[in-house]
């Protein structure tokens, strides 16, 4: 699929954003005032910013709040849905941290539940498509929901906390990784199942127009496998192991840990623009190209 | 839960349908321009139309993109910087007009010959024609030289019908139809409607050629032939049937010059020649009175066997003839099988095929009809197989007598002008008797003696001065090409630059990209247009060119008259020319302007008709001096070829004022007329004149009531060429006319009065071992498809196809290029994998390459960075012999240009920047194209 | 709304035949010069004239090899354009209610003026059968002329989509194929129509008819020669002229 800078931005941000917020609904940690102040203005500043971004990929943004109306059956409208919901709800739960020094407890859980939610929902409308084998996967929602709890206690100060689910993200994404890389050929289909043909070696000969069009230009993305093993390796280093390394190996100092959170984030974008680039949607068997 | 908008399903179409002729390529169907607010809107096929019932091409459904294009000329241009610049000022009609005629009238007056006019895709030509006709000078002719005159000549010498245009199979009763060298041609839709009725039928279908796409890619079995040898794979399915004796002897002795008695004197002046009674007439032996007699003599039993020895000269019927050549082991399958590329067990089955179908399966229509001995036929019997062919067969130096050999094929099998088989549209069947002789005699301000292109019998007809010297700028009609009845476009250019046979001022072309794809050795050919003399004068110094778009051609003319869309001027398609009839009706039709031109532009038709006025050619200027054609619609109403006939058989005037069919006095509501119908005019065949057509005494009335000749005119089928002999006789030294020695051996191997096969091209071990090809598309129209928004994006480039052996050979993988080798030049190229393809052959789409600055295309479009022409590796002569001659890359029968003769070798190369030879950027005329386009007529 | 119709009245859809197919683009440029004209914006096209245009289509022909053990390859022309599931991923995803299913005809949809172009339907729908419009940015897709099949303002016989009414070659029919007794549904069960992608579970509605066998080598028995050379024939001729005559 085309990496579309605007879709990596959205996931990656908003999915740190509100890892954070889980951190911070859970009381993680139990800050109050200014300091409570700066931690939501983070947490905000990504999910906002995140879904944002997101409303650029739109054709027509202007048109944005169309989006929540199809809850019922559209992964994107509860996405919206949720979204908007945590925020206000915890909109509510900071006020009252930094302007009362008051927390309500029960408030902070629920907001936490719903970011968690909202990271399921925003994952889930990859997870839902059959027609691409790499996403359409239990380990997509799991993936987008451990770097959110990973990155969120990273950017929330739970430097234990942050290890170990430092270590645990980079030994999924190992293996989604090279599940993922067999499950386009695991999916029943194939170009004979696309055009039902039969009788011999099956290949696409001449592309209907010579031309592109919107189709190959954003489901058909060629990643070359060395390149992809570089930028798997890279990824991984900067949103696992340097900054798990650093909280691990090295005395606490706020210019470390914010090194830590910046690779970190570097890192997620990496894997983000690799979860885009190297998904293959079947449309890609009609073209002969994948 | 369930919801859903309101919607309007039954929104308002079009204010209004305006019926004419799609003219987005030559099929020529019948469209509905649907009108919104007084804009096209929407154009869908004519349902009521003969040639496409309704339905259109990937083409014709574009042509609103035609009619939009950034391409279309605005004004008159006149040449500002050097020919080929591209640098051009817009000027008045009134300064064109005084141009052209201050260049044409000195010519008329001193030297006719000195102006060359000569026509492209158009389809005025019997107007176009007549123009040049009465200008005086010999040098006219339209594009069909270097098109497909093989098979129009190779068919009327035949049986005075064609494939091409000419006829038809009968789609609704033959069960086996064959198919060779077809990609696409010029009944478009008909062949494809055709093709649905035969799969619907479960009829079969069987597809003759080296690639297999399109047509062939549905075909129920392929023949993927050697290019060039179809011609001797024909022949040896000829040998099987006759070896079997599955051949149509009583449709041979009735219809054909098979019984024909052949003077077999070898001395003798006769020698060769059909022995004829004393007016003339062909004779055959008469089996009831034991006697030689005239072959259309009523009660004549005309016997395929007798010889008769009379004077002490033997005759024999030309089947004796027939017989003798074609049983030989030459042809035999087994000895065919390696150079045709086709096994010998799948010749014989295909033989055995045909015979199973014409004569196991053989239809009968319950029709009486008489024939032209007299004798009535209770019913009308068929042979149910068909066959259709073109420019695989025609576009080879021996295409000629391949067609010649279809035919043959045909008529052994009695599948011609019988049910189920093969038919002819009127005005054919027309046999070459009947055709006029080309006219050449150009006089100072006199019209020419008759029409410049026809049927020559023998040498008498020949355009040459006594000493030989061609009188045609192209060397039509001479010993180098005798038969080339559509002349020689391709020779023009070539032969104007280095003023052989003789010097002219000015050339003037229409709708012809003579600077790209329509001319072989296209870089060499730009040369020539720009080549200048000693003194620094241009060797050709007078180009005029009408074209509607920004074409490569417009680039090397002087003057640039601007012709309208198909959908801003009348055009007539008429019977006096290739009109739209079927083989059950005769039909022609118009083009009306649904729309006026909305810039400076003029119909060229109309254009010629007040540049007639100006130079004062007879017909042109009215008894008073004033014009005699206000435009070309007054000329196409007014015009009479012969006393009440006229370009339209529709709706024309009886002595007593009504509204009559055929022949008639002109009629000023005939336009109007044909709008109302839908732009066109049909008249039914009888049912008793439906077949056999040339022998057919209803047809043959019914042909002379409508007006397409003046008397009956019965014939049978040449299977043996007495022109062709007659040719020969003079290279054996008979007759006043004598061919120039290095000629002498070739007009007595090629001009044989039976169908003989020769290879073509250079031979494999030359270093050239692969054929390279190309195929219309579909979705494509030459060149000029490629301003069309929609269709550009279907072909905007197009890569060079490589079967399988040789992509393996050369380790080809996809998007690798490849350079391409001929003995004559050389370009780089994509190349891509196909299967389906003869081992040894590789093809691109005709026509996608294109020269940057042409056609208001950005400079980077991929016709020009990845599309290419083939045309540069071919050339219009052969390589050297080493006999000190050149050869010209044509059939010598008809001087059809070779193009399918090509041989290329070919090398896998790293992909560069662009495709090669990439040419200058040429200026474009027309401002730049917009950056997007959405169109609503009512938005 | 984007919830599917748990049934639809009718099931219309295209049959094509692809032993017919030639792979003419004609039902190409019908469908868009119809569908620019009608439903919704025009098809438009972005840089028309320049290096890469890419305009929308809701019809393209693709084609395909098929090259058997021994024997001679054969090529396949093979159009595609929506095939209006019964179970149509591309409706379900949408956030905003813009695609939708019809009740009465099973029609698959986009209501241009509620779709906000996320592009989604489009990932959706396995047979890429969903363009973004490259100058609206709304999503277009074949309509299957629902604009023409009922319309009064059109004679009876033209009541059939675009595509339908052009092809030349008849290698497109246009019915209901939830009605057995249907042409398209006779033709469907006579020639063995095909699902494209049954295992995606999208249930379409548009069915393919597979290739008849090309080149079987099953031929009339070979000719029995009458004669081997010139001389045996003319014996042959003259003895068969007597019997015609
Ligand atoms: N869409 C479209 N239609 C057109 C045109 C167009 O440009 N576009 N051009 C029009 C014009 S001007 C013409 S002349 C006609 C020509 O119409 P066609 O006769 O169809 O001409 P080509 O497309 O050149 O196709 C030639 C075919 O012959 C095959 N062939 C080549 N060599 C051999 C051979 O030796 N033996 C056999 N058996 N086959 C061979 C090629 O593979 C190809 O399939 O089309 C007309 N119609
Ligand atoms: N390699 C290769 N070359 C070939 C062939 C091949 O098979 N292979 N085929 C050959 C054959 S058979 C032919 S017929 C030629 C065809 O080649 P051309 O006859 O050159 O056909 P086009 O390329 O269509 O060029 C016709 C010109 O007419 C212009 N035109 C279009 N509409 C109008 C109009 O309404 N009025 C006027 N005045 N002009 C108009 C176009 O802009 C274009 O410049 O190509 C030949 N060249
Ligand atoms: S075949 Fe196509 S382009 Fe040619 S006249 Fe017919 S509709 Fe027009
Ligand atoms: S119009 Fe018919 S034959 Fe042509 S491509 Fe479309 S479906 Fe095939
Ligand atoms: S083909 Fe694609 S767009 Fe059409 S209904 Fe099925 S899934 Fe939706
Ligand atoms: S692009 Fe439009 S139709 Fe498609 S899912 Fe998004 S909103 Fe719905
Ligand atoms: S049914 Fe209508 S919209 Fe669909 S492909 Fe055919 S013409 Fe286009
Ligand atoms: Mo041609």
């Amino acid at each position: 699929m085309h990496p579309a800078t605007s879709l990596i931005l959205f996931t990656t941000l908003s999915g740190l954003g509100f890892g954070l917020l889980i951190f911070l609904g859970l009381g993680m940690p139990p800050v109050t005032g200014w300091v409570a102040f700066a931690f939501f203005a983070i947490a905000y500043a990504l999910a906002v910013g995140g879904l944002l971004s997101s409303v650029f990929h739109l054709g027509h943004p202007e048109r944005a709040l169309k989006a929540f109306t199809q809850w019922r059956s559209s992964w994107l409208s509860r996405e919206a849905w949720a979204a908007s919901g945590v925020l206000s709800v915890m909109a509510v739960f900071g006020a009252g941290l930094v302007f009362a020094g008051e927390r309500i407890a029960p408030l902070g859980w629920l907001g936490a539940l719903g970011a968690a939610g909202t990271v399921l929902a925003t994952s889930m409308i990859y997870a839902q498509l059959k027609t691409v084998p790499r996403w359409n996967h239990w380990s997509t929602p799991s993936l987008f929901l451990l770097h959110a709890v990973a990155g969120g206690a990273l950017l929330a100060g739970q430097s234990a906390a942050a290890i170990l689910l430092l270590v645990i993200l980079g030994t999924f994404q190992l293996w989604v990784w090279s599940d993922g890389d067999v499950r386009f050929e695991r999916s029943s289909t194939t170009l004979a199942t696309a055009t039902r043909l039969t009788g011999g070696a099956l290949r696409a000969f001449e592309q209907p127009h010579t031309g592109p069009n919107y189709l190959t230009r954003e489901m058909i993305h060629v990643v070359g496998r060395r390149h992809a093993r570089k930028l798997r390796a890279i990824g991984l280093s900067l949103a696992v192991i340097l900054p798990a390394a650093i909280l691990a190996l090295l005395p606490f100092s706020h210019a470390l840990a914010g090194i830590a959170v910046l690779s970190h984030i570097a890192g997620s974008l990496v894997n983000r623009w690799l979860f885009f680039a190297e998904a293959e949607h079947v449309v890609g068997l009609y073209y002969g190209q994948r | 839960m369930h919801s859903q908008p309101d919607l309007d399903t039954s929104p308002r179409v079009s204010d209004e349908i305006r019926r004419t002729t799609c003219y987005m390529c030559a099929c020529r169907c019948g469209i509905n321009v649907h009108m919104k607010k007084g804009e096209i809107a929407y154009i869908e096929g004519n349902r009521d139309h003969p040639v496409n019932k309704g339905v259109l091409c990937g083409k014709g459904a574009a042509g609103i993109m035609q009619h939009t294009a950034p391409s279309r000329l605005r004004a008159p241009l006149k040449r500002v910087g050097p020919r080929g610049s591209g640098a051009f000022e817009e000027i008045t009609w009134d300064e064109a007009l005084e141009t052209a005629t201050g260049w044409l009238k000195p010519l008329r007056e001193s030297d006719p010959k000195r102006f060359a006019f000569f026509t492209g895709r158009d389809q005025s030509q019997s107007f176009t024609g007549y123009w040049a006709q009465a200008f005086g000078t010999p040098n006219f002719a339209a594009h069909g030289g270097f098109c497909s005159v093989n098979m129009a000549a190779g068919g009327i010498y035949t049986m005075g019908g064609a494939f091409w245009e000419f006829g038809e199979p009968d789609w609704d009763h033959t069960k086996l139809f064959l198919l060779f060298g077809v990609a696409e041609d010029h009944s478009s839709n008909p062949i494809k409607i055709g093709l649905g009725k035969l799969k619907a039928r479960g009829a079969k279908v069987i597809g003759i050629n080296p690639i297999r796409s399109g047509y062939n890619a549905v075909a129920d079995d392929w023949y993927g032939i050697t290019p060039g040898t179809d011609g001797l794979f024909i022949l040896s399915l000829v040998h099987c049937l006759l070896e079997a004796g599955k051949i149509d002897l009583d449709y041979l002795a009735r219809y054909t010059n098979a019984p024909c008695l052949v003077n077999m004197d070898e001395s003798g002046n006769e020698f060769g020649l059909i022995l004829k009674d004393d007016d003339g007439r062909d004779l055959v032996w008469d089996a009831n009175e034991n006697r030689p007699r005239c072959f259309d003599k009523p009660d004549v039993k005309p016997d395929l066997a007798a010889t008769w020895r009379h004077a002490g000269v033997t005759h024999k019927p030309v089947f004796h003839l027939i017989a003798e050549r074609y049983l030989a082991e030459e042809y035999a399958p087994e000895t065919v099988a390696s150079t045709v590329g086709i096994p010998a067990p799948r010749i014989r089955a295909l033989a055995a095929e045909l015979a199973d179908v014409a004569f196991n399966q053989a239809i009968e229509i319950k029709q009486p009809w008489t024939d032209f001995r007299g004798q009535t036929h209770e019913t009308m019997v068929g042979r149910p197989v068909s066959m259709h062919a073109m420019r695989g067969i025609s576009a080879h130096a021996n295409g000629f007598q391949t067609c010649r050999a279809l035919h043959l094929l045909q008529i052994l099998l009695g599948a011609v002008e019988t049910p189920g088989s093969f038919r002819f549209k009127p005005p054919y069947p027309k046999p070459p008797e009947a055709h006029p002789k080309p006219h050449a005699d150009a006089r100072a301000g006199e019209p020419l003696g008759g029409p410049h292109l026809g049927y020559p019998l023998g040498p008498e007809h020949l355009c040459i001065e006594d000493d030989g010297t061609p009188q045609r700028i192209d060397k039509a009609y001479t010993w180098e090409n005798p038969m080339s009845a559509h002349g020689l476009m391709h020779m023009v250019i070539s032969n104007a630059a280095a003023g052989d046979p003789y010097k002219i001022d000015t050339l003037m072309l229409y709708m012809a990209n003579m600077a790209w794809n329509s001319s072989m050795n296209t870089a060499q050919t730009m040369a020539m247009l720009t080549a200048k003399d000693e003194n620094g004068e241009y060797k050709i110094p007078h180009i005029i060119y009408s074209d509607s778009y920004s074409s490569e051609m417009v680039a090397y003319a002087d003057l640039i008259l601007p012709d309208t869309t198909y959908l801003e001027r009348h055009d007539c398609i008429s019977l006096l020319d290739r009109p739209i009839s079927d083989a059950e009706r005769a039909a022609d039709a118009i083009r009306w302007p649904v729309v006026e031109p909305d810039r400076d532009v003029r119909a060229f038709q109309s254009v010629l008709c007040d540049l007639g006025h100006r130079l004062g050619l007879p017909g042109f200027v009215a008894p008073g001096g004033g014009p005699a054609f206000a435009d070309y619609a007054g000329y196409i109403t007014n015009h009479e070829r012969r006393p009440g006939v006229g370009p339209l058989s529709g709706w024309r005037l009886a002595e007593d004022g009504s509204e009559t069919d055929g022949r008639g006095l002109p009629n000023s509501e005939q336009i109007d007329r044909y709008i109302e119908n839908g732009g066109f005019w049909t008249a039914e065949i009888p049912d008793n004149a439906q077949f056999y057509k040339p022998w057919n005494q209803a047809y043959q009335n019914w042909s002379v009531d409508i007006g397409l000749v003046d008397a009956p005119a019965p014939y049978t089928f040449n299977l043996y060429s007495e022109p062709l002999r007659r040719f020969q006789l003079a290279a054996e030294g008979k007759g006043p006319r004598q061919p120039p020695e290095h000629l002498r051996d070739r007009i007595l191997t090629e001009l044989d009065p039976l169908p003989i096969w020769r290879p073509t091209g250079t031979d494999a071990d030359d270093g050239f071992p692969v054929h390279a090809l190309t195929q219309r598309p579909m979705a494509m129209y030459h060149s000029w498809g490629t301003q069309n928004a929609w269709l550009r994006q279907i072909h905007g480039a197009n890569p060079l196809y490589v079967p399988t052996k040789i992509w393996k050979a050369h380790g080809f993988s996809d998007g690798d290029w490849a350079q391409v080798t001929s003995p004559h030049g050389e370009i780089t190229v994509p190349v891509a994998h196909m299967a389906a393809l003869n081992e040894n052959t590789v093809w691109t789409w005709n026509a996608i390459g294109k020269r940057k600055g042409a056609w208001a295309l950005d400079p980077d479009a991929p016709e020009a960075t990845k599309g290419f022409l083939l045309n540069h590796l071919i050339h219009e002569l052969l390589p050297p012999k080493g006999d000190g001659l050149r050869w010209s890359n044509s059939d010598p029968v008809t001087g059809q240009a070779a193009w399918f003769d090509l041989k290329v070798k070919i090398k896998k190369v790293s992909a560069p920047r662009e495709s090669k030879p990439a040419l200058p950027t040429i200026h474009s005329p027309v401002p730049k194209a917009p950056e997007t386009v959405a169109r609503k007529t009512d938005a | 709304m984007t919830s599917l119709p748990t049934r639809t009245d009718k099931q219309l859809g295209l049959v094509i035949d692809l032993d017919i197919c030639v792979g003419c683009h004609a039902c190409v440029t019908a469908c868009k010069g119809w569908n620019t004209e009608n439903y919704g914006a025009p098809l438009g096209d972005d840089d028309p004239y320049g290096a890469e245009p890419v305009g929308s289509f809701l019809n393209r022909i693709h084609s395909y090899e098929v090259q058997p053990e021994d024997g001679t390859a054969q090529l396949i022309h093979f159009p595609k354009s929506c095939l209006h599931c019964a179970d149509a991923p591309c409706v379900t995803v949408c956030p905003t209610g813009a695609s939708y299913k019809r009740v009465e005809d099973g029609i698959v949809l986009v209501n241009e003026s509620d779709c906000i172009g996320c592009g989604l339907c489009a990932w959706a729908c396995p047979y890429g059968a969903r363009e973004m419009d490259p100058v609206e940015n709304v999503m277009k897709k074949c309509t299957l002329c629902v604009d023409r099949i009922y319309n009064d303002n059109l004679p009876e016989d033209d009541r059939v989509p675009a595509c339908v009414r052009t092809c030349p070659t008849g290698a497109r029919a246009f019915g209901d194929l939830a009605d057995p007794d249907s042409a398209v549904s006779q033709s469907v069960a006579a020639r063995g129509g095909l699902e494209l992608m049954p295992e995606q579970g999208t249930a379409p509605v548009n069915r393919y008819l597979p290739p008849r066998e090309k080149d079987s080598n099953v031929l009339a028995p070979l000719l029995e020669p009458i004669a081997e050379e010139p001389r045996g024939f003319l014996v042959w001729l003259d003895k068969t002229l007597d019997r015609i005559g």
